[in-house]
């Protein structure tokens, strides 16, 4: 499973979203398209639009540019759900393999309708044929991984080549057959919105809408199916019923994506909001809706910008603006995004460095104490009454008590209790001095502050608990159980050291202070 | 029913071996069972049946067939011949009986949903299609959940589980399921000393109120602590019976010592030949 775990994203990134930002920036770059070889581009200027058109189409005053923008946004909220679920599913390539397959279906049904005397360009007959060999791509996908020993990747790569090779051929073929009439069947490999009738996105809208019901309604059982198959299956769920309905939703969105996005793309508009939703939570729902909302405007501002410069291919815009969407949320998402990860990350090496530093001052401090013996016996004696309030917080006093010694510490010396590097170690000393938990008497010579004391006592005493836990009831040696401590005790809530108070009260006696387990 | 299924199979001698009258009350029986791979069998004709309100051990190299061996008793794979039944009938008609435990690397932990979400996945079955999880479901599971003592991790996201709470939350998932038979395949792997405790005093609670908890184990050390009856597997049934009177070392060494040599080639040969007709 895990090396397929990511492979949505990665597959994607290289195959769908450079080469069409590489084509875009070629034809923004040089205000010329690209050249003859990129298929549906066929012309050689672009022609910038106006401002009267770009307010045409921004407040949607014409009719069929409305009724596209909203067709083509539909189909990127459908795809967003949909895509979301087979992402978890680590079906994406599956999705691609099933895509590339509707084109020979395209072809056929041109000739057949031609041939039956319609005009060939018939979307819903052309849309039958997508969806007949996708199915029947997928199906054999399925044939292949199930009936030979060959594994799923192999048996994609073999359905996607041998069915776009096919579909291909079967284009070239029309071409040869009859001149004009089928141009612009192309146009279903990279997406034109521009030859899009109101009818036809009226029709995408219908099917979109059917989409998200289907998937609102099965939410519970996909949830399950993606998840966790064998115990859905154990507990009677029609795992495969419920695979291939998922299957044939995506086969359904990427057919009626074919004229917006094109086939080789649209597995793009299926996974990538998918992809960019993870990075802002760890909900499944809010995950769903934020990757149908990202589809949604995905699916808006390609079509927009598609009618104000109608010779760009519509299904590489969507696909940009998708992958900025993407980006975007990679760094600054606010679950799992780089921004957020580094910023926990800091967060943490502060705070492990700040309590490192009161730690050692501390330990150093209870080893130099001139009345060291006398203190540990004191501890004993008081051990009831400090154990009723054995909350170290809110005993802070109970350091009055204890002498502390006079002498202080230098620098030198708190160097070498630690490995840290001295540049680090001066940082942490100039933080705690700041924040008063630490002050300077003499150049390079430090003490804890009264608040300091407490708060390092605080620090040492979780540390301690955590050590005696690992020993008493994980089974760690002594001897490892300084670094294993150190991991984790600074992650250790207020609500973990209770349990560890609780746990640790039958067989630790000194709980206000425990002494350390092994040698400081 | 019971009458129909044993018109099928009219002597079911095993029945007869153990001196029980009535098929109803076994919880699990296995008759005749082999499970193959793509033509490579990794189970030969397994005979057994279980004691009900047991805690039942399995145990045998990796390899063996254990997980194979849940998996054709849950329906999960194809026999390639056999019959298994639970208390008497298919396990079609018996899944509200039995619950399962997958081993917990078989799912992505880093799948978006929290320990509550997976917990009341156990009521799926019960709330049927197209409802939704209602308030009462998520009460359930939280119930559960504090029953094998992760109520503070009930909103976490399950990749921020450490594997020990991990395999807390599959046996709550379990639990909410509530089972007469229980079906774990390795739930100590990964854990430490005081989960394993704990998910064993949950066992023992269960024998307590009658349920049958089948186990699949690795830890030898540990096998007469826990088990009442052990199924000791290598590809075929090596023994089956109390724990007390099998588990001797002659059936230790039959079990993971000394390869069955002859088994393996003919696994291997018939292996070679699907290949050569594939
Ligand atoms: N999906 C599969 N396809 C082909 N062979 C399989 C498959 N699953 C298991 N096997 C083979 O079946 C045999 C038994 O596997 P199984 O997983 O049941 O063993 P196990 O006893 O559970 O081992 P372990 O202790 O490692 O979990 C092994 O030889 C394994 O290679
Ligand atoms: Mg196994």
């Amino acid at each position: 499973m895990n090396p397929r775990k990511r492979s949505g994203i990665r597959y994607i990134s290289f195959r769908h979203i450079l080469a069409p930002a590489i084509i875009l920036m070629f034809v923004v770059s040089t205000g010329r398209a690209a050249p003859d070889s990129i298929g549906s581009i066929r012309d050689t200027t672009i022609e910038w639009p106006t401002i009267d058109e770009v307010l045409r189409v921004v407040l949607l005053r014409d009719y069929n540019t409305r009724v596209v923008v909203i067709g083509t946004m539909l189909l990127g909220l459908a795809a967003g759900v949909i895509g979301t679920f087979i992402l978890l599913r680590k079906r994406s390539l599956m999705g691609d393999a099933v895509s590339h397959a509707t084109l020979p279906g395209i072809g056929l049904a041109f000739i057949i309708m031609s041939r039956f005397g319609g005009s060939g360009k018939h979307l819903p007959g052309l849309l039958a044929g997508a969806m007949i060999t996708g199915l029947i791509g997928m199906g054999l996908i399925l044939l292949i991984r199930n009936t030979t020993r060959l594994k799923e990747d192999a048996a994609l790569g073999i359905v996607l080549s041998v069915f776009f090779g096919f579909g291909v051929a079967i284009l070239g073929i029309i071409q040869k057959m009859s001149t004009g009439h089928a141009a612009g069947l192309e146009s279903f490999i990279y997406g034109k919105t521009a030859s899009m009738l109101a009818a036809d996105a009226q029709l995408i809208a219908y099917v979109a809408l059917l989409i998200l019901i289907v998937c609102t309604i099965l939410y519970k059982e996909f949830t399950l199916l993606c998840f966790d198959q064998e115990f859905a299956s154990s507990q009677g769920w029609p795992v495969v019923l419920l695979d291939i309905t998922m299957m044939v939703l995506v086969v359904i969105v990427t057919v009626i994506g074919l004229q917006a996005v094109g086939l080789i793309l649209v597995i793009a508009l299926l996974i990538i909001p998918a992809a960019a939703a993870r990075f802002w939570s760890y909900n499944l729902l809010t995950i769903v809706i934020a990757s149908g909302i990202i589809g949604a405007f995905s699916g808006l501002a390609g079509a927009g910008s598609s009618a104000l410069i109608p010779r760009l291919p519509t299904g590489a815009i969507i696909v940009v603006i998708a992958a900025s969407v993407f980006i975007f949320s990679l760094v600054f998402g606010s679950a799992r995004g780089l921004l957020v990860r580094i910023y926990q990350h800091l967060r943490l090496l502060k705070k492990v460095g700040h309590q490192n530093l009161l730690r050692a001052m501390f330990e150093w401090w209870e080893n130099h104490d001139t009345s060291g013996q006398s203190r540990i016996h004191r501890q004993s004696d008081t051990k009831g009454a400090e154990l009723a309030n054995s909350v170290c917080d809110r005993d802070s006093d109970n350091i009055g008590n204890v002498e502390h010694s006079s002498r202080d510490i230098r620098w030198g010396e708190l160097l070498a209790l630690r490995s840290w590097a001295p540049r680090r170690l001066r940082r942490l000393i100039r933080i705690a001095i700041k924040e008063e938990l630490i002050s300077q008497l003499s150049l390079g010579s430090y003490r804890l502050t009264e608040v300091g004391k407490a708060e390092a006592k605080r620090i040492v005493r979780n540390h301690r608990l955590w050590e005696i836990y690992l020993i008493t009831h994980a089974d760690i040696a002594p001897s490892r159980v300084d670094r294993d401590a150190d991991q984790i005790e600074h992650v250790l809530g207020r609500a973990m050291v209770d349990k560890l108070e609780r746990i640790l009260a039958s067989t630790s006696p000194d709980l206000a202070m425990p002494s350390s387990p092994h040698p400081l | 029913m019971a009458r129909t299924t044993s018109l099928i199979d009219p002597a079911p001698d095993i029945i007869a071996d153990k001196g029980v009258t009535d098929q109803n009350d076994v919880p699990i029986l296995v008759q005749d069972l082999t499970v193959a791979y793509h033509r490579k069998p990794v189970l030969w004709d397994i005979d057994f049946s279980i004691p009900e309100g047991k805690i039942i051990g399995i145990i045998g190299p990796n390899g063996a067939g254990k997980s194979t061996l849940l998996k054709a008793i849950l329906d999960l794979i194809p026999k390639a011949s056999g019959r298994i039944l639970i208390y008497g009938k298919p396990y079609r008609q018996q899944r509200a009986k039995v619950g399962y435990v997958p081993q917990r690397e078989s799912v992505d932990w880093d799948f978006p949903v929290n320990a509550l979400d997976v917990v009341a996945m156990g009521q799926y079955g019960k709330i049927g299609w197209f409802k939704p999880v209602t308030r009462k479901h998520k009460t359930l599971a939280m119930e559960s959940l504090e029953r094998v003592g992760m109520a503070d991790y009930a909103n976490r996201q399950i990749s921020q589980l450490s594997g020990g709470q991990q395999q807390r939350v599959f046996l709550a998932r379990a639990l909410v399921q509530d089972a007469q038979i229980y079906f774990m395949d390795e739930p100590f792997a990964g854990v430490d000393a005081a989960t394993e405790t704990a998910i064993v005093k949950l066992l023992q609670q269960f024998r307590s109120i009658g349920k049958t908890v089948v186990v699949i184990h690795h830890d030898l050390q540990t096998v007469k602590d826990y088990f009442d009856y052990l199924i000791m597997l290598n590809m075929r049934i090596v023994a089956t019976g109390n724990t007390s009177e099998i588990f001797t070392p002659e059936n230790l060494q039959k079990t993971y010592g000394g390869r069955l040599t002859l088994l393996d080639e003919a696994v291997q040969a018939i292996a070679r030949e699907g290949d050569r007709r594939l």
